[in-house]
Order: structure tokens, then C-alpha cells, then sequence
């Protein structure tokens, strides 16, 4: 299996962060051995076996449908880089 | 150049000889009822101040974790009772990953392979009989927030309040054939939902939007063409330009021999027009996978069983019942099964009729005078200005002959303003009919005298005095004559 | 009263219920320790003069029925602690205040615990040496220019130098067990839904657990009991009957019968670890109980597993850290731009390229022969536990495949710094619980630690075989304070 910069250049897409030719090099290199040790898994047969999603032994607890959680803005705002009190800003988006 | 097909009212695009039927399908996205989001504990309450309705899960805190609504849960089986379909006992909750502004958590928790609710289908009560809609699945997945870019020239402002409310997605089977089949459908979906609680269907406020699925093939084929999706239409109207515009806009590349890019499109609301969306480009690859932070779903036969028990009258039920407890028309009774509140108020009017109902006229002045003034107004039955019970004393005084039609309407008028009892008004501006046949005797025979000329003329062949003659009773009997009666009397005297 | 920081917890505890300490004593000791100590970076975030009032405060009114009466505790920097800084030793979460407090430390608060501050780790819990920290690296107080190990390095730094009396870390695929190892200390991660995930920096959520991290197994015990509770608020959290686990802590482990799994017996294995492993297997013997040679045949493919699972979890994790939010922001020309430059400037190298991994390995056309290939191959793992189960109660492994090393000796080979959990791996695969202990020395006088691993919810069953064991071994930890 053999990552390429072409998809180096997409996953870094698919992950939003930003890779330079040089950058990407070394990533292709890092996930090549990687991969390689990988591979391994290629040896197993698993045709019949169920997925293991999760090993928590039990079933999804519902909660009954009440609002415990009130207005608090504030805090919700409170840690974000932008300057605002109603809205959190991001620059805009190219549609 | 859309010009539909003389022979059916078969929505086709025809070019030349060539006919092009449309095929769509659509993914349409529910808000479900409910008082919390369906992982988080905030409000879903519409038009709150913005960020007032965001707890620390519903903006992606470091940490923070889902924990599902029980309540969410039962309202998307219900659907999916009302839907007829298949309720799967166990489902998955996946992530849908992708970077947006109004999209915290960078994924949205949905369910991919496994969803709650299978296949069902939906009765279309069209103008040429019924159509069965497919019903591909239901499933369940958070709201994401909204992105406002009209407040700033350079900056975008994101309001999470809607962030982690649930949603339904209804995936319909690829059945849908024209605009009005939409219109149909779209409307159907909406009123199961409002009769089940389970979705307002209030599209002004978004909760309900539809992604579009439109493609075109040559009438008779039998593969469907590519299709394109058209996202987040908000109204019918607007769902059915989308289509028209898209539809053409797809027959005219295959006849000028261009191959149909598989894309999402945005229907342009200003131009009338879909155009492509730049940004989706690499979005179709959602990696979706199983949310770790959540368990499969599973529901018992008794869990089902009690949400089966707390299904009302659906709308197919109810026309049914209508038509043979009422005999009305099939045609009738969908306008009055269409939507529960009108359902309801029909009903209560027929109540509160009592003995001796007139069902023609209670049906004519619901669905003509009142849903006049209600458009007129924009106002919904349940915020009607006249309620079930004074219409029905009204209709009950033109039924025993109090009064005319005519003078109900201007009564009715009245009642707008006030829900006033009709009775009273009738007493205060002395408005009952006149019905002894005496009376009317005595004024017709004067209104002849005063006119013996014409009654000549009349009785010599020219039928339009009649008219004429009503018309001067009626003036003199300052609107009240009984009509019928004033017809039988007048045609009768003008014969001697 | 002897050298305060050289106290166990247990011993601690007693001495202030007893009055023989103060609250304040006791914390402007670790306080003054951990001062001195700088050199061992250990902290992200001081608490230091909150946690001399809050002492204070404590004496003032005094609560003996707490089982952490005043008791200064230092933590992972994983864990969001109200009005306190939490990084995740990311520039990322630099500046990030939380408004709220993870029901694990909440706990220990309620129990009496005082905050001393937050511990260095590897960034977002990625790495085994604590050298991917944004922060700098943590040295190890057995020797100078040492790796306590990863992720929770700063923690097990902490515990063996005696900056804080014990800790808790998070272990998503031997991040409490390896550091524990490399540091000559104990650390237990518990079955996978024993403590709340609530509120702790999540890296993969179906591996990540929080943990003890102890000088001694009793003292392991007595904090497990504090921070093992069912939480609501977490939908994997598991409502089971959870033992007294220091209040039934036993050494009679007579007839129960431990496991020696054949593949953990690696390929160029050192010798030493073989030697470590024999001599645990004669003190279990020497406790009554019985040895039972097993295979768990999927252990080889553990690795390989666990850098599908976690790095596809870690990648949809980490989508948050967005910069709209909270964190770090670096300023785009568009949306997409902002995203790109934050999450490129804000995240080190390693966590990139796992997010890298993860992305790739669920995306489109690759799903199925990674992500899903790796879920089956877990189950095959989890299937051999079970099995081993039905004739053995415990597992009896190495918990490192060698001694700390070098400051920088494997920063630049991804494949041999993951190697160094492949014994730790396959139980969080598995969720099952497992302890390490310090067993004894490589012939650089370095700690080697052993790794018992139990069925799931056996917290107990494996603490009481860790504490028969440490009394077998007599583990003297030498620390000579040379950072000070």
C-alpha cells in the first residue's frame, strides 16, 4: 500500500489542516511505514466475524425528555476568540 | 420550454418528439416535538435569543459526551407507525464527519447503515386516483446551528440554538413523478406527522425542509438517469421551481449530448435557478462510522406496543370514517382530513349541530367561507376568529330556515369581528327571514301591481324579468324574504 | 513527623484523621517539593497558592468521614477542572478555562482532594515518552534525560518523585501502565465503564479510561474506590455493583489460577524482561496460586488494531478543535483558511499525522479494509480473553517490553515508540482491566514493571493479586532527587 502526495494532499483536505510539499513528504513517508506495519491485519481471515463497536456491556440508557440545561451564554462565549456577546464569528464562508 | 403532455395531466418535458419523464426523490429533514435535543438537555423552544439555548455538549466542550432522549425516540417510531413501515429494533448512531461553522463537534451524530425505522409507504390522494409513495427508511440526527452571513460584510455569525435539535430524516423511494406529486406528498407527510405529534410541520419556522433528488430519463425507460440533489428547500413552492428549473435544465444537456455531473445544487430563491455548490465538492466523503460515545439503540416489542397504543385517527382512517359516517364526498373529506385541526373543528361543528345536520352545508361554509377568511387572514383553524360552536349555530339557523343564506353571509361577517353568537345578532338587527307565505303574498302581489307592465312582458315570453321581480322583493322585504319562498309565490303570480 | 512527601497515601490519610497533620502541612510540603522540582516539568498549570487556602480551609472545619481528608492531589491535564487552565499539553487548548468539572475529579474533590495543579502529558494523550507535549518534555526522577513513559509521563513523574502523593492518568492503550512501568510505580487502568468519561479531553472514546496512578497498591485501591462511580452524563458508563476495592483488598489469592499467555514471550525480547516475568511467575506461585500456560493467538495483530482504532476515533475527536469555539485561533482569509492554519499551527506533529491516519483509514474506499477490518480483528481479540476466561481468573504479562530510554532515542521512529505498548494494547482493546507493579530493575537499575491483566469488572480480583505480589517483591524505588 502506497500513500502518495496526491493523497497526502486530499486527507489533509479532509482534515482541514494544511500541508506545504515538504511537509507532505515526510507525512507520505511516516504513513508508508505505518501502513506497512499495517498490513499485518491483511493476514486474518474475517469474512464471518461481527464488528466489535464497543466493549461497554451494556445498552443505550435513554433519558427522559426534560431541559436542565438553562441560558448560559456567557460561559458558552466566554473561551471564544472572537469579541461578541450574541454570536460566535468565524470569517466568512465561500460558498 | 416545459409544456406538459395533452393527453394526462402527466408532468413530461417534451422536446420535439421526445418525451422526458422526471424522477425525484426526497430526503426530507423533521424537527421532531420534543421539549430537549436529542443528546443534550437545552430548550428547542423557535426564536429564542441567539446562543441562549446551547449547553456545554450542544458547543463541543472538551469532554462533553451524547445522552439520548427517550422522548425523540418515541416520537420517530410513531412516525414510523404513522408511515406504516418497518420498526427496527435495534439501530446505530454513526458520525457523519465534516468541518462547518454551524457544525461544533466537526460531525454530526446520524444513523447510517442501521437506521430506526425501515420501509413504509404513504397514500397520495391525487386528482386521477391514489398514488403510493415508497418510503425508503426514517432515521435520526442532530440539527446543526445556523451560519448567518448577512450580518457582516466580512464575517459569518453562528447561532447553535438549533445545534442538537433532533431531526427526522424521511428518505422517500425514488416514486415521485411531478411537482404536484411533491405538493401532495410533502403535504401528506406533514399532516400524519402534525396528527401524530410528532412534527409542527411548520416550514416558515424550518421545521420541516426537503433535500431534492430530481434526475430525468426518456418516458418508457427503464434505468434512471443521474441525479442531482438540490438542498434545503424550504417551501413547497420553492421545491416545485427548484424541480421545473431542474428538470429542464437536465434535458437540455443530455439533448445537447453533455453527460449530467453528479452534484449538489442550491436552488436560488431570487433567480429562480439551481446552480452548483462549490464547497460540497469533497463533502460526499463523510467517513462515517459508528459513534463510540454512544451504544446500539434497542427497543423491546413493548416499548413499540405502548407507542402503538398512543397513535390517534390517522388521516387515511379518518377520511374513511368521513365518508361513511358523514356521506360526504371522498373529495370533501380529504380537504377536511388533510390537516388535524381542521379535521378536528370539522367534527366539533358537526357536534355541536346536534339532530338534523346539514353536512353539505357545514363542509361548504368550513371549507369555503372560513378557509377564505383564514387565508385571507393568514391565520390557522386553531386561531380561527369563529369558533366550531357558533358556526354550527349558524348553519343551524339557515338549516331551520331562519334565515337565508344570504343574510348568513353578512352575519358571518360580523362574526369575524367578535365571535358573537349568530342568534344574537339575528334578534339585534332583526334579521330573521320572512317566511310566512301570507306576507309574501301580500308583498309580491304589490310589487306586480306597481309593475304590471313588465309582468306582461314576462308572461309574454321574456324569462329575464324574473330577475327583476326577485330583486324588487327582495329590496322591499329589506333582504329578509325567504328566497325559496319568494321564488315558488313569485312564479307562481306571475303565471295568474 | 518524617519527610512528609515520602508518605504513602493511605499513611497520610491516617495522620490526618488523627490530627498527627494538618491539611496545610501537608500540601505546603508537595507544594514545596514541587517547586523545587521545575526541572522535571511536570506541571502545565500550578495551583499552588488556591491550594494552600483551600487547606487552610479545610482545617478550619475539618471532614474525617472523607476518604481524601484534605489531601493535595496533582492530575493529568486531561481532565477539565472548573476555572483551572486545561491544555491537553496542546497549544491547541492553550488558553482554554473550562466552565465545568470532570465527574472523575469532582469526585476526588467531594472525597476531600485538594488540587495542586495540572500534570504534563503527551499532547491530546497521544505518545509513550511524553515527548510530544507542547509544553516540553517531562524527565523521568529515576535518572536525568529519562522518559517516564506516555502519555501520562508528567503523572507518573509526579507519583515517583513525590510531588503529589498520587494521581490520576487516562490509558488508551497503556498510558497509566507503561509511564507506571518506566517510573517504578503503580498504575491500574479499570474495566472500560468503571470511571466516567465526563469531562475528560477525549482522544478514543472506546479506549480511553481514567485511572489511579500510586506509590503502592493500596494506595491504587483507595483512589479507585473515589473515582470509580456510574455517571449518567457518560452513555458508556456501566451501573455495576463496584467493590470496596482498598476495604477488600486481600493477599489470600490461594488457588487462583493465573495465565501465561505464549505470545506475549515476543521476538527479541530482552532477556531481562524473560528473567522479570519467571520471577513474577515463582511469587504467584509462592502466594498459593496456580500457573497456567494459555495462548491468546491474536495478540500480534493487537498493535496493528489499535493504530486503526484509535487514530479513526482520535481523528472525528479532534474535528472540534476548530477554533470558532474555544483555543487557539489563527486568522484566515475564509472559513476553510482559519480552519487549515489553526489546526496546522495549534497541533504538534504527531497528533497531525494520527489524525492524518485516522482520517484515511475511514475515508471512502478504505473503510472496509481498515476501519471495519480492524473492528473484527478486535473482536477476535476480545474472543480470546473470553476463552482465556473459562479456565484462568487472571493474566500474568511484562508490562513494558523494555526500561525507559533516552530523551529523544525514539522520537523519530513512529514504529518503535508504538511498540512500546504492545503488551499494554490488546486489554484496552478488550476493555478489560489491568495493573502494572513495579517488579524490579535492568541492569541500568531501572524499573520493570509486570502487568496483571483481570476479566472485565475485576478490579479487585487483580488489585489483591498486585497486592500479594508487591508484598513478595519488596520494590524499593530509588529516586535520589537529582533534579533538585
Amino acid at each position: 500500500m502506497s500513500i502518495d502526495l496526491k493523497t497526502i494532499k486530499h486527507i489533509s483536505k479532509l482534515s482541514r489542516i494544511s500541508v506545504d510539499d515538504k511537509k507532505a513528504e515526510k507525512l507520505a513517508g511516516d504513513l508508508n511505514s505505518i501502513f506497512d506495519f499495517i498490513e499485518k491485519l491483511s493476514e486474518l481471515k474475517t469474512d464471518n466475524v461481527q464488528p466489535l463497536t464497543s466493549v461497554a456491556e451494556t445498552t443505550l440508557k435513554l433519558r427522559p425528555d426534560e431541559i436542565k440545561s438553562k441560558n448560559i451564554r456567557e460561559q458558552i462565549l466566554k473561551n471564544s476568540p472572537a469579541d461578541n456577546e450574541d454570536f460566535f464569528v468565524v470569517p466568512k464562508v465561500v460558498e | 420550454m416545459d409544456l406538459v403532455s395533452k393527453e394526462q395531466a402527466e408532468y413530461l418535458i417534451i422536446r420535439g418528439d421526445k418525451e422526458y419523464e422526471v424522477v425525484i426523490g426526497l430526503e426530507v429533514h423533521a424537527q421532531v416535538t420534543s421539549n430537549s435535543k436529542l443528546f443534550s438537555t437545552s430548550s428547542t423552544k423557535f426564536g429564542a435569543e441567539p446562543n441562549t439555548q446551547v449547553s456545554l455538549v450542544d458547543a463541543a466542550f472538551p469532554g462533553m459526551l451524547p445522552v439520548i432522549n427517550e422522548f425523540c425516540v418515541k416520537q420517530a417510531i410513531k412516525t414510523g407507525i404513522g408511515l406504516k413501515a418497518q420498526i427496527n429494533k435495534r439501530s446505530v448512531f454513526d458520525r457523519k464527519n465534516y468541518f462547518y461553522a454551524d457544525l461544533p463537534q466537526g460531525y454530526q451524530i446520524s444513523q447510517f447503515k442501521d437506521p430506526i425505522v425501515g420501509e413504509g409507504k404513504v397514500i397520495l390522494d391525487m386528482p386521477n386516483g391514489q398514488k403510493e409513495v415508497g418510503i425508503e427508511r426514517l432515521h435520526l440526527e442532530q440539527d446543526a446551528g445556523k451560519s448567518i452571513h448577512d450580518m457582516d460584510p466580512h464575517n459569518t455569525f453562528v447561532d447553535l440554538n438549533r445545534s442538537g435539535v433532533a431531526l427526522m430524516e424521511i428518505v422517500s423511494k425514488p416514486d415521485l413523478r411531478s411537482p404536484d406529486e411533491v405538493n401532495a406528498y410533502i403535504k401528506k407527510l406533514r399532516s400524519i406527522m402534525r396528527y401524530l405529534g410528532t412534527c409542527d410541520g411548520n416550514m416558515q419556522e424550518g421545521s420541516l425542509r426537503a433535500d431534492v433528488n430530481v434526475s430525468v430519463r426518456l418516458k418508457g425507460a427503464k434505468d434512471f438517469g443521474t441525479r442531482c440533489e438540490i438542498k434545503n428547500v424550504n417551501s413547497i413552492k420553492f421545491m416545485q421551481m427548484a424541480i421545473n428549473y431542474e428538470a429542464n435544465r437536465q434535458v437540455d444537456l443530455i439533448e445537447d449530448g453533455q453527460k449530467i455531473d453528479q452534484e449538489t445544487r442550491l436552488f436560488d430563491t431570487k433567480k429562480n435557478e439551481t446552480r452548483s455548490m462549490r464547497s460540497k465538492e469533497d463533502a460526499h466523503d463523510y467517513r462515517y462510522f459508528p459513534d463510540p460515545d454512544l451504544l446500539p439503540l434497542e427497543v423491546t416489542d413493548e416499548f413499540i406496543d405502548s407507542i402503538k397504543s398512543e397513535i390517534p385517527e390517522l388521516p387515511d382512517d379518518k377520511k374513511k370514517r368521513f365518508i361513511d359516517e358523514f356521506k360526504i364526498s371522498p373529495y370533501e373529506a380529504t380537504i377536511l382530513v388533510s390537516d388535524i385541526e381542521v379535521a378536528k373543528y370539522f367534527e366539533e361543528v358537526v357536534a355541536k349541530m346536534g339532530k338534523n345536520k346539514d353536512m353539505k352545508l357545514a363542509v361548504n361554509w368550513i371549507t369555503g367561507e372560513l378557509f377564505a377568511v383564514l387565508n385571507d387572514k393568514n391565520l390557522e383553524i386553531s386561531q380561527s376568529p369563529i369558533s366550531a360552536k357558533n358556526l354550527a349555530k349558524l348553519i343551524n339557523l339557515i338549516k331551520n330556515g331562519t334565515i337565508s343564506g344570504k343574510i348568513a353571509k353578512s352575519i358571518f361577517e360580523d362574526m369575524i369581528n367578535g365571535d358573537v353568537d349568530p342568534q344574537v345578532i339575528v334578534e339585534e338587527k332583526g334579521l330573521k327571514q320572512q317566511s310566512d307565505p301570507k306576507a309574501l303574498e301580500v308583498l309580491i302581489e304589490k310589487i306586480i301591481n306597481e309593475n304590471r307592465d313588465k309582468a306582461i312582458e314576462y308572461k309574454q315570453g321574456k324569462e329575464k324579468l324574473f330577475g327583476f321581480f326577485v330583486g324588487q322583493v327582495m329590496k322591499n322585504s329589506g333582504g329578509k324574504a325567504n328566497p325559496q319562498m319568494v321564488n315558488e309565490i313569485l312564479k307562481a303570480k306571475l303565471q295568474e | 513527623m518524617s519527610d512528609i512527601t515520602k508518605q504513602t497515601l493511605n499513611s497520610l490519610v491516617q495522620n490526618i484523621k488523627e490530627k498527627k497533620l494538618s491539611s496545610y502541612e501537608v500540601t505546603k510540603s508537595f507544594v514545596e517539593r514541587s517547586e523545587k522540582s521545575k526541572k522535571l516539568n511536570a506541571y502545565i498549570t500550578e495551583d499552588f497558592s488556591n491550594a494552600l487556602l483551600k487547606a487552610k480551609k479545610f482545617d478550619d472545619s475539618p471532614n474525617f468521614d472523607l476518604k481524601l481528608p484534605g489531601i493535595p492531589i496533582a492530575v493529568k491535564d486531561l481532565f477539565c477542572t472548573n476555572g483551572i487552565r486545561t491544555t491537553a499539553a496542546s497549544k491547541i487548548l492553550n488558553n482554554f478555562i473550562p466552565t465545568y468539572e470532570s465527574t472523575v475529579t469532582q469526585n476526588i474533590w467531594d472525597e476531600g482532594g485538594i488540587l495542586l495543579g495540572k500534570l504534563n502529558c503527551d499532547e491530546f494523550a497521544m505518545g509513550s515518552s511524553n515527548e510530544t507535549s507542547y509544553f516540553g518534555n517531562v524527565q523521568n526522577p529515576i535518572d536525568e534525560n529519562l522518559v517516564p513513559g506516555g502519555s501520562s509521563g508528567g503523572s507518573a513523574a509526579a507519583v515517583s518523585g513525590q510531588l503529589t502523593p498520587i494521581t490520576i492518568g487516562t490509558d488508551t492503550g497503556g498510558s497509566i501502565r507503561q509511564p507506571a512501568s518506566f517510573t517504578g510505580t503503580v498504575g491500574l487502568k479499570p474495566t472500560y465503564g468503571s470511571c466516567s468519561r465526563f469531562g475528560i479531553v477525549a482522544f478514543a472514546s472506546s479506549l480511553d479510561q481514567a485511572g489511579p496512578m500510586a506509590q503502592n497498591v493500596e494506595d491504587c485501591a483507595l483512589l479507585q474506590e473515589v473515582i470509580s462511580t456510574y455517571d449518567p452524563k457518560d452513555s458508556t458508563s456501566i451501573d455495576f455493583k463496584r467493590n470496596q476495592y482498598r476495604k477488600e483488598l486481600s493477599k489470600n489469592i490461594k488457588g487462583k489460577k493465573i495465565g501465561i499467555p505464549k505470545e506475549y514471550r515476543v521476538d527479541g525480547m530482552p532477556k531481562e524482561i524473560e528473567d522479570l516475568w519467571q520471577k513474577g511467575i515463582e511469587h504467584i506461585k509462592n502466594c498459593g496460586a496456580e500457573i497456567v500456560d494459555i495462548s491468546l493467538p491474536h495478540t500480534s495483530y493487537a498493535l496493528p488494531t489499535y493504530y486503526i482504532v484509535a487514530p479513526a476515533e482520535a481523528s472525528s475527536n479532534l474535528a472540534r478543535y476548530d477554533g470558532v469555539k474555544y483555543g487557539f485561533r489563527s486568522e484566515g482569509q475564509n472559513l476553510i483558511d482559519m480552519y487549515e492554519k489553526t489546526r496546522s499551527e495549534g497541533f504538534g506533529s504527531e497528533v497531525q499525522r494520527r489524525i492524518m491516519i485516522g482520517t484515511y483509514v475511514l475515508s471512502s474506499g478504505y473503510y472496509d479494509a481498515y476501519y471495519l477490518k480492524a473492528q473484527k480483528v478486535r473482536r477476535l481479540i476480545k474472543n480470546d480473553f473470553d476463552e482465556a476466561y473459562k479456565v484462568v481468573d487472571a493474566i500474568l504479562t511484562p508490562s513494558t517490553p523494555s526500561s525507559a530510554f533516552k530523551i529523544g532515542e525514539k522520537k523519530d521512529d513512529p514504529i518503535s515508540m508504538y511498540l512500546n505498548d504492545i503488551f499494554t494494547v490488546p486489554v484496552n482493546l478488550a476493555g478489560l482491566p489491568a495493573i502494572s507493579i513495579p517488579a524490579g530493575h535492568d541492569a541500568k537499575g531501572y524499573p520493570l514493571g509486570l502487568q496483571i491483566i483481570g476479566k472485565a469488572f475485576a478490579e479487585q480480583e487483580i488489585l489483591n493479586i498486585a497486592y500479594a505480589m508487591e508484598e513478595k517483591i519488596e520494590f524499593k524505588n530509588k529516586i535520589n532527587d537529582w533534579w533538585i
